[in-house]
């Protein structure tokens, strides 16, 4: 086991983490220009707002919706929304009287291609504890009370295959343009921790 | 392992803390850990199951009280101590001491990187295996209590479900994690009542719905 031979942490990460990355970097186990490339991607590249054009699309194209919840992985990757965490994908539609949540019980599985990395809520503890024994106390805390008669069904991301919520077209919005719906889509309503709704 | 990683359905874990306008990372240190392991990962030098395994090695006060990337780092230290791409002296005094890398490990290139995050790569594996189960069948998902690696779940175990969907045939995770042998089987997204999984409590129209290998179920006979 792993577990025998562990050293004492030390109490500095950063010095820690500046003594692996020099390592590793004179060692040749890693190149600091595919380092700034992963970050680049992740922090400037891939987020909610990808989710949010695929959803928009959903609502205003009734055969490409067809598509996604048919094929996810592959209609996806039609539009080049695809990579690492993301190339095995399922979308589960919301509707009247169902509410799909998505978690990972065992670390912090999330389809880093359509929404980018998860926010530490998403990672920690308490969520990942609560999220498939009470869906419905816990989405309280994200403001969002269910009906009695809704059917909450949790997904738990324990393999290799990512989960996203389509979540349900808010009333009001039938002139709006898939652009202008974009715009309402938020990272939480493709989780499950909320809804969305019109702006304010 | 039933380590503290395997938390789903746990009581008193605290309130879950929602941070508003909350940005990718936090520290730069933070971004460096991540790309390090996505890097270090990328050149082969080991497998996601491996990983996520040392992640469940992590003491559990440490795993408890540890920030997410404090986690990573942890992990990453230690996958890389466990593959002899560095030394403990190494990682002590942040010198390189031992020069030179593994047979085989080379860092990965941009290019790699930039393939691996823009295009679909399937882990589906390609064999000639027929698959145990059909979607509709009935099953009880095992009780196993395995000292490895596992994505099967305790809060799940001994419990019935129904086969919901099937995903296609990946590799089982608690071989992968430990340099093998392989064993590609397939992967079926299964479904649970609340109530079979929480008790009479829980509301009966509530459903839990999880991804589970061919080695994790029987039929419900």
């Amino acid at each position: 086991m792993a577990g025998s031979s562990h050293r004492a942490p030390l109490t500095d990460v950063q010095l820690r983490v500046r003594a692996l990355e020099s390592l590793l970097v004179e060692k040749g186990a890693v190149n600091p220009e595919t380092l700034d490339a992963i970050i680049d991607h992740f922090e400037n590249k891939v987020g909610p707002h990808i989710g949010a054009s695929i959803v928009a699309r959903a609502w205003t194209d009734p055969g490409f919706k067809a598509r996604l919840l048919e094929d996810a992985s592959g209609t996806m990757a039609e539009l080049g929304y695809t990579g690492i965490e993301g190339s095995h994908m399922v979308v589960v539609e919301n509707t009247e009287k169902i509410h799909n949540l998505v978690v990972c019980t065992l670390c912090s599985c999330y389809p880093w291609p359509v929404l980018g990395l998860p926010p530490n809520w998403y990672k920690s503890t308490p969520y990942r504890a609560r999220a498939v024994r009470d869906p419905r106390g816990l989405l309280k805390e994200f403001g969002l009370e269910l009906a009695q008669d809704t059917e909450v069904r949790v997904w738990d991301s324990n393999a290799e295959i990512r989960y996203l919520v389509l979540p349900r077209r808010p009333h009001g919005t039938e002139d709006m343009s898939e652009e202008e719906l974009q715009e309402l889509i938020t990272r939480d309503s493709m989780v499950g921790t909320g809804l969305v709704a019109l702006k304010q | 392992m039933n380590g503290i990683h395997d938390i789903g359905g746990m009581h008193n874990i605290g309130p879950v803390n929602i941070e508003q306008d909350e940005p990718v990372f936090h520290h730069d240190w933070e971004r460096k850990v991540y790309a390090m392991t996505l890097a270090t990962m990328g050149a082969g030098i080991f497998a996601t199951d491996e990983v996520r395994y040392m992640t469940e090695t992590i003491p559990p006060a440490d795993y408890l009280t540890f920030s997410y990337y404090e986690k990573w780092l942890y992990s990453l230290e230690h996958m890389m101590l466990l593959k002899d791409v560095v030394t403990g002296e190494e990682l002590e005094s942040g010198k390189v001491t031992a020069p030179g890398l593994p047979a085989g490990v080379e860092a990965a290139s941009v290019e790699r990187m930039q393939y691996g995050m823009n295009n679909r790569i399937p882990v589906f594996v390609d064999a000639d295996i027929p698959p145990k189960f059909r979607v509709g069948d009935e099953i009880i998902a095992r009780n196993i209590n395995p000292l490895h690696h596992t994505r099967i779940p305790r809060y799940i175990r001994g419990r019935r479900g129904v086969v919901e969907m099937h995903h296609g045939i990946f590799l089982l995770p608690d071989t992968n994690a430990h340099g093998g042998p392989d064993k590609p089987q397939h992967v079926y997204n299964v479904r649970f009542t609340a109530r079979e999984l929480w008790g009479e409590e829980a509301p009966e129209q509530d459903r839990v719905y999880i991804d589970l290998f061919d080695d994790y179920m029987d039929p419900a006979g």
